[in-house]
């Protein structure tokens, strides 16, 4: 079964133009993707326990139980798996494909800020329904993962240096330099936890534009990330400068890999 | 930073000597020095360095200003627990001029303090109480005539090193508060080019102020500073750390309010607002009057007193602070869940609308709405004579 027959076939318009595969999301884009969702959700957790105890009441020893100081420790275990993770991600923008190239996620080119416009006037406002022919992200997305990069550059920074002063490890000796920028620990932590609400209201709106976008251009947008596939109109492959950015020498990999069956 | 070069050693009793002659034993004075010692987080070994230094070393010539300030640091200093604490400085060091403590007034305590800073240029500590307001040309502030920006600044050029006592001087304290209409300024911000020892708290610990004023003299010498200018002997850990009811924060027992059951069993007090996790101070290590208690000990959150801006982090008895610009009482839990209610309100809005606007697009069948697409290329030409 070949990409191009399935659809047709299924197409009450048969002579509709069919779908193309495209292999987007590579392994570890994918892997990259799940394991930050997965920290990014137990950072949530154990830091809203960090700030919000519950009330337990107790006559127990306080030496039976330790629960609040395990719960830190995974904080900050996970705050490690979170920073390295990171740093993957940025690494693998310089030796990925054109889609994770780091070059998309910075506003440097006229026809990314086009595309924005395009997105605002498509998706958001919806005073068009011309489609967005972008594989990768649009360039609106990729504006708003960048932003969402400082935010998590950020929380790193704010967070290793609180951590800086209960560990002996070097590497948050690296973040010290930011405790008297804000003036103290307490102003630290004030912004890393009002920082965590951009987390929650990022992955309020993400969630929901995958479904958008899944729902209303059908091209595979949320099994993307566990396959790596999305399905495209064949036009869109032809690189006219608003397709992708086809910043990278590499030529977009639409079915060079076969499929896998 | 050896940048404290002793003074020529010409003449004069050096401070043992001045000590034994007030009756001081040598058992006292080497008490004295290995308490000093192990305040100053030395080896064993240290307390020698120390006995020897103001064996030998004469008395040091201070001139110690006040400024925007409430004198607590001053009360701090000399109800310090060892006797020898206040003599350290009321007598072995020379205090050349302090309005607090001083017999001198008007003209005699000026001359007092111009001689000083003459007679002793580049030998003399400058140590300032209080902070310096900057608004209205330093009017808020003035003592005989000058405003206190134009004394620090000339006091400060002669200084070997400035020593800042208190949260008024190293932050600002309560006048330094929004909307700090003197524009209290603290020290490090109106002196340059001079070594600055933030001796943090409000007031700072009396035996901490004594331990600094021990360790310019033995070892002429700044200590080593954290980031924000205060000694790591005394500011390297946090109150939390050295907390005696930290046990009870690792195993998530708090005090839920004041008056209740865990109030009375000695649980924590993180969530009535201590600021202990944040403070960084000696508190719970040399704790106050004479080691009797210190505030987390007697039942209070620590209002964390030595950390800058800590009267605009309150309210006190509330773990999260207000957050700036939105009120009194919000808290970033209050602006998240806004926002985050707006966000999910925004999503459900958004999603009627698209399936409003875009039915038509929206297809049953793969390939629907591709079908309806024009190809790109043909949309826009001129995309690429653009690139």
């Amino acid at each position: 079964m070949t990409p191009e027959a399935s659809p047709a076939a299924l197409s009450p318009a048969a002579a509709a133009p069919v779908f193309k595969r495209v292999y987007v999301w590579e392994l570890p884009v994918r892997l990259y993707h799940w394991l930050n969702a997965l920290c990014v959700l137990v950072l949530i957790v154990t830091g809203l326990l960090i700030a919000h105890p519950p009330a337990i009441t107790s006559a127990s020893e306080a030496s039976f139980s330790y629960w609040f100081g395990v719960n830190r420790f995974i904080h900050f275990a996970t705050a490690y798996v979170f920073v390295f993770n990171f740093a993957f991600r940025i690494y693998w923008g310089f030796v990925g494909n054109q889609f994770s190239d780091w070059r998309n996620f910075l506003p440097l080119r006229r026809a990314q800020f086009r595309q924005v416009r395009a997105v605002l006037r498509v998706d958001v406002l919806q005073t068009t329904n011309k489609p967005i022919d972008a594989v990768g992200h649009n360039a609106l997305a990729y504006f708003t993962y960048f932003a969402m990069f400082l935010v998590f550059l950020f929380q790193v920074v704010s967070g290793f240096a609180m951590y800086a002063s209960m560990s002996q490890a070097w590497f948050p000796q690296l973040f010290r330099w930011a405790v008297p920028l804000f003036g103290g620990d307490y102003g630290l932590r004030q912004w890393h936890y009002m920082a965590m609400w951009f987390f929650i209201v990022f992955t309020i709106v993400h969630v929901y534009l995958v479904f958008y976008h899944d729902y209303v251009e059908g091209h595979g947008v949320m099994s993307s990330m566990v396959g790596g596939w999305k399905f495209v109109h064949p036009g869109t492959l032809k690189g006219n400068g608003r397709s992708w950015f086809p910043l990278s020498p590499k030529p977009p990999r639409n079915d060079v890999k076969p499929p896998p069956r | 930073m050896n940048l404290l070069e002793s003074p020529p050693q010409t003449g004069g009793p050096t401070i043992w000597e001045e000590m034994r002659a007030r009756g001081v034993s040598r058992r006292d004075f080497i008490k004295f020095c290995t308490w000093m010692s192990a305040y100053l987080g030395l080896e064993a070994s240290g307390v020698a360095d120390v006995v020897k230094a103001l064996e030998k070393k004469r008395r040091l010539p201070v001139v110690w200003l006040h400024f925007q300030e409430c004198t607590c640091c001053s009360e701090s200093f000399i109800r310090s627990s060892h006797p020898i604490v206040a003599d350290i400085l009321l007598d072995k060091v020379s205090l050349d001029y302090t309005e607090t403590l001083q017999a001198a007034a008007g003209f005699q305590a000026e001359e007092c303090l111009h001689r000083t800073m003459k007679e002793r240029r580049g030998e003399y500590l400058l140590m300032v109480e209080g902070s310096v307001p900057m608004a209205d040309e330093g009017i808020y502030c003035v003592i005989g005539g000058r405003t206190a920006l134009d004394i620090v600044q000339e006091a400060a050029d002669g200084a070997k090193a400035v020593v800042a006592w208190g949260n008024c001087a190293c932050a600002g304290c309560v006048q330094a508060a929004k909307p700090n209409p003197t524009r209290a300024t603290p020290i490090h911000k109106v002196i340059t080019g001079k070594p600055i020892i933030n001796v943090q708290g409000c007031p700072p610990i009396g035996e901490v102020m004594a331990g600094v004023v021990v360790h310019l003299l033995a070892f002429d010498r700044i200590p080593q500073l954290d980031a924000l200018g205060r000694p790591k002997a005394f500011y390297s850990r946090r109150v939390h750390d050295t907390c005696y009811r930290r046990p009870y924060y690792d195993a998530g027992l708090f005090v839920e309010s004041f008056d209740d059951e865990n109030a009375r069993r000695g649980f924590c007090l993180y969530k009535m607002g201590c600021r202990g996790p944040t403070t960084y101070n000696s508190c719970g290590v040399m704790r106050w009057n004479n080691g009797v208690s210190y505030p987390i000990q007697s039942g209070h959150g620590c209002i964390g007193c030595s950390e800058a801006g800590f009267w605009d982090n309150g309210p006190f008895y509330q773990r999260l602070a207000s957050f700036p610009g939105f009120g009194i009482e919000t808290t970033a839990d209050q602006i998240g869940l806004a926002v985050g209610a707006a966000t999910i309100a925004g999503a459900a809005a958004h999603a009627v609308l698209t399936n409003v606007r875009k039915q038509h697009e929206i297809g049953e069948h793969p390939g629907e709405s591709a079908s309806l697409a024009p190809p790109p290329a043909v949309a826009e030409p001129d995309d690429q004579a653009k690139e």
